[in-house]
């Protein structure tokens, strides 16, 4: 196996690619390896240098008018053939929408395990690399290894702080690029509004779930949140089933960290719980003294969230001011 | 006729697990099972274009280790017409890539299928890689993440979600389509539909059956371990008299706290 070599970055999304590239620096320097990055796309050449300033070695640039859009097809014909050819013995690979059926059928294509969406990564005293993941609907942590290599992992945006430039020497490699017909074909996109701040960076997140009534009650969260500086999210059924709201916090939405999470009416299903374990304090408002969010709360309060939040409001201005 | 082919895993019901306090091991062996719920909007977006298109029949297929008979079940009572079960002990343990090939060969043996639908990922593991094995395995176009579906005339048109953007993309079938879960809302069965059920097949099949190869179903990764994450909240009830109260005790537990106020 000693042939694998090397730790490799992917994501078709720049922000994430240096969110990688920090830790995946520590990987590569635990196994005395040098750290690549594969830049695929339509005129990107000038990124290169932001890539190695941010800790790349060596980047593999594929660059080509056909490669403006991320198609998986495509993107797949370069990655495979790029890595069948240099054999890294890491590929890290950007947990998105797009992302993860890349990373999966690369390493289908390879006939190799892939770990998906790691929150952690280590080397073992094998070299092995070690991911940890969430798994039963946010119940455990999971550690896995691999048995062959490469080890393909993705991970998710925001699990990794993005390293800080400094002056590096890099090369770049340009690559041939064949491009392979693709099987599906884009006939639109159409963008979503995306809000200017997003919830992950909030400090504090009024939260709702199926305990509000009305889609226009949400002003009571509004309020709350305005008197914080917080923003408002809700859980899974407020987005998916009511559509009252376009995300959602949770395991299978925005896993958030704030100082301050506020949860009202959410009964704490342990998706949910998985996506708000990394806020500092959490405070859990319902209705029903059986909640299970009161096990996951650091103050819990029995009660109508309609009488609540307002009161709260009040008391919060007062103590703010 | 046209033929959907529905992914269904049998999942562990996360909402159901214990875990052991002292050793933070979950008790999964025990655990209740039941049909993980992203396949169960494959499997109601299916019978919903069987009975949008017509002309149509709707099979599903569950690879798993130990019986699976009350899913499946399940599944021809939302309205599949045939379920097969691929069942073998030597499938436990199966990782993504070894799951993902026992389903291809299934679906190879079933064959004439037009569309393939799973789940995005599954209730209990959580990887959201079976589909996109089973697309690269199949080599067939794979659609993922998809939120909205329509059949035109020999292809498919479906929405995918994406972080920022919708995209509608189109594949010609046969193909590989993953589904989000708010792509529709599973019909829960009436007594009728369950007693109808009962006389639909089910195929049971072994690991010999498809002739598939042992070296291919070693699992390619290690689970060194599985933990509950320990959970430090402070668990502390707020009370008092009145809202007020409550409302003024919080927000002082809160300032305390410096996570409010400047």
């Amino acid at each position: 196996m000693s042939e694998f070599k090397g730790v490799w970055i992917f994501s078709e999304k720049f922000d994430l690619t240096l969110e990688m590239l920090g830790k995946a620096r520590e990987v590569a320097d635990k196994l005395h390896s040098k750290l690549s990055v594969v830049l695929i796309g339509s005129d990107i050449d000038e990124r290169v240098n932001e890539l190695v300033r941010h800790g790349a070695d060596k980047v593999y640039l594929a660059s080509d008018p056909a490669l403006e859009r991320f198609q998986v097809e495509t993107y797949l014909g370069v990655l495979h053939s790029l890595v069948a050819n240099y054999k890294p013995e890491v590929v890290l690979i950007g947990s998105t929408k797009n992302g993860k059926p890349l990373a999966s059928r690369l390493a289908t294509r390879l006939r190799v395990g892939c770990v998906p969406d790691c929150v952690r990564l280590d080397v073992d005293g094998e070299g092995r690399l070690v991911c940890e993941r969430i798994t039963y609907g946010g119940s455990a942590f999971a550690k896995i290894a691999f048995r062959g290599k490469p080890q393909i992992a993705t991970v998710p945006q925001r699990a990794f702080e993005k390293p800080a430039p400094k002056e590096h020497d890099g090369q770049v490699v340009k690559i041939d690029v064949k491009i392979e017909p693709a099987g599906t074909e884009v006939v639109g996109v159409k963008p979503l509004g995306s809000s200017s701040v997003r919830i992950e960076d909030a400090e504090v997140i009024v939260s709702c779930g199926r305990g509000l009534q009305n889609k226009e009650d949400r002003v009571l969260l509004d309020e709350l949140a305005q008197a914080l500086c917080g923003q408002v999210g809700c859980s899974r059924p407020l987005a998916e089933d009511r559509k009252w709201f376009s995300e959602w916090v949770g395991l299978s939405g925005h896993k958030v960290k704030p100082k301050l999470y506020i949860a009202c009416g959410i009964s704490g299903v342990i998706q949910h719980v998985a996506g708000i374990r990394d806020a500092k304090v959490v405070v859990a408002i319902n209705k029903d003294e059986q909640a299970p969010i009161f096990e996951v709360a650091d103050y819990g309060v029995v009660g109508d969230l309609y009488q609540i939040l307002p009161a709260l409001k009040e008391a919060i201005k007062k103590h703010v001011q | 006729m046209r033929r959907i082919i529905v992914c269904l895993k049998q999942a562990v019901d996360v909402a159901q697990l214990k875990v052991d306090a002292a050793t933070r091991q979950l008790v999964t062996a025990s655990a209740p099972r039941k049909m993980s719920d992203f396949d169960k909007n494959a499997l109601e977006e299916a019978v919903r274009l069987k009975e949008k298109l017509g002309d149509t029949e709707v099979f599903t297929v569950t690879v798993c280790s130990e019986d699976a008979k009350s899913v499946l079940r399940e599944a021809l009572a939302i309205g599949a017409d045939k379920a097969y079960s691929v069942n073998d002990a030597a499938f436990s343990g199966l990782d993504t890539f070894g799951t993902a090939y026992v389903l291809a060969e299934a679906l190879r043996k079933i064959g004439g299928f037009d569309l393939v639908l799973c789940g995005e990922t599954s209730l209990d593991s959580f990887s959201g890689l079976v589909g996109s094995r089973l697309a690269e395995l199949l080599g067939l176009p794979l659609v993922s993440s998809v939120r909205k579906i329509s059949v035109e005339g020999e292809c498919v048109v479906a929405e995918r979600s994406l972080e920022d953007a919708v995209e509608t993309v189109k594949a010609c079938m046969p193909a590989v389509v993953s589904v989000t879960r708010e792509i529709n809302q599973p019909r829960i069965p009436s007594l009728m539909m369950i007693m109808k059920a009962s006389k639909k097949e089910i195929v049971a099949w072994s690991m010999a059956d498809l002739g598939v190869s042992k070296e291919l179903l070693e699992p390619k990764i290690e689970v060194v371990e599985v933990l509950a994450p320990k959970t430090e909240r402070k668990k502390i009830r707020i009370k008092g008299e009145n809202a007020t109260e409550i409302a003024e005790n919080l927000a002082k537990a809160l300032v305390q706290e410096g996570v409010v106020g400047r």
